[in-house]
């Protein structure tokens, strides 16, 4: 099966062959606008795919609710060990 | 190191980034808005119900120039809840209990007010200042009263705000330290741990003090635009 020929940039991460995958990092939008249309996208298809759906329960919300948990427990990390009982600091 | 109470109000950084920045983000991520869709799914009917009612139970009685800062004022109302309510959960940082950002949104939007008070009808929002059928003898009394209760309502909401929600996550703090430490004794940990989840409960009316900061913003409006 012969597919149109795509360039490498406009791939979606899965259709990429190893071998170029550094070309399509280096070629991704990194530019402030496009950084923030990453994140509307992964956004977006996150939200139809798990919340945006007739009987959506609270699955969606709960894994993004535990991802920021875990990103804030990841940050203060330095800030959060001192609590531990520790013997010696 | 010294480990005080108030170092969980720290805003910890990693790689010189602060964790309030992703904190402010983070109502942000959670209310989507989907513009595409007739019918829209359970989550953002819920939604859409709770932010009209809302709107509506605000806005009714203020006249049509009140009706300008709807989008505003539910906005700040959202955006505050979610601040509020997400920093419940464990490991989170609730930028509501810096000062700094209560007090910026407190005073400049009632300077707003106060301005457009004044803009429309600077008789009406100086008259503001004695309320009417005081004595004589108290008039120059009641002024200077009535002038620095104006003049300290933005003060009042950013500390309202932050003193609530501050009080609240410290208790948890103290309540769950001492839950900790006693575990040794059976009896007392049963007690303390139902007392902290009495007041986490009362701590989620830290919305109500969401609804307590737009109401009093939205009453100086009331106030001074429409009486």
């Amino acid at each position: 099966m012969a597919d149109r020929p795509v360039p490498v940039a406009e791939k979606r991460l899965m259709e990429v062959k190893l071998g170029e995958l550094g070309t399509w990092l280096g070629r991704r939008d990194y530019s402030p606008n496009g950084i923030v249309s990453m994140f509307r996208r992964a956004h977006t298809r996150y939200y139809n795919k798990y919340i945006g759906v007739k009987k959506g329960g609270i699955g969606g919300i709960a894994m993004l609710l535990a991802g920021y948990v875990v990103i804030s427990y990841v940050w203060s990390y330095d800030h959060l060990k001192h609590d531990r009982w520790r013997k010696h600091h | 190191m010294t480990m005080t109470l108030f170092d969980q109000f720290l805003s910890p950084t990693l790689f010189k980034m602060p964790l309030i920045a992703i904190a402010l983000v983070s109502p942000w991520l959670l209310h989507h808005v989907v513009t595409t869709r007739f019918s829209s799914e359970r989550l953002l009917s819920v939604k859409k119900v709770s932010v009209s009612a809302l709107t509506k139970h605000i806005f009714q009685p203020l006249g049509p120039l009140g009706h300008k800062w709807a989008l505003m004022f539910v906005s700040l109302f959202m955006f505050l809840i979610t601040l509020n309510v997400l920093g419940l959960l464990p490991y989170t940082f609730t930028p509501t209990t810096q000062l700094s950002l209560t007090f910026s949104l407190a005073l400049p939007l009632w300077l707003a007010t106060v301005l457009i008070g004044f803009r429309l009808d600077p008789t009406r929002a100086l008259a503001h200042m004695l309320p009417q059928g005081t004595p004589p003898l108290l008039i120059p009394v009641l002024i200077i009263i009535e002038t620095i209760s104006v003049m300290i309502r933005p003060l009042a909401l950013a500390v309202r705000l932050m003193a609530n929600l501050t009080a609240g996550h410290l208790l948890i703090h103290l309540i769950s330290t001492g839950v900790f430490l006693l575990t040794s004794m059976m009896p007392m940990t049963a007690i303390l741990a139902l007392a902290l989840l009495g007041l986490l409960t009362l701590l989620e009316i830290a919305v109500a003090v969401i609804q307590a900061y737009v109401f009093v913003l939205l009453l100086s409006l009331y106030l001074l635009e429409n009486v």
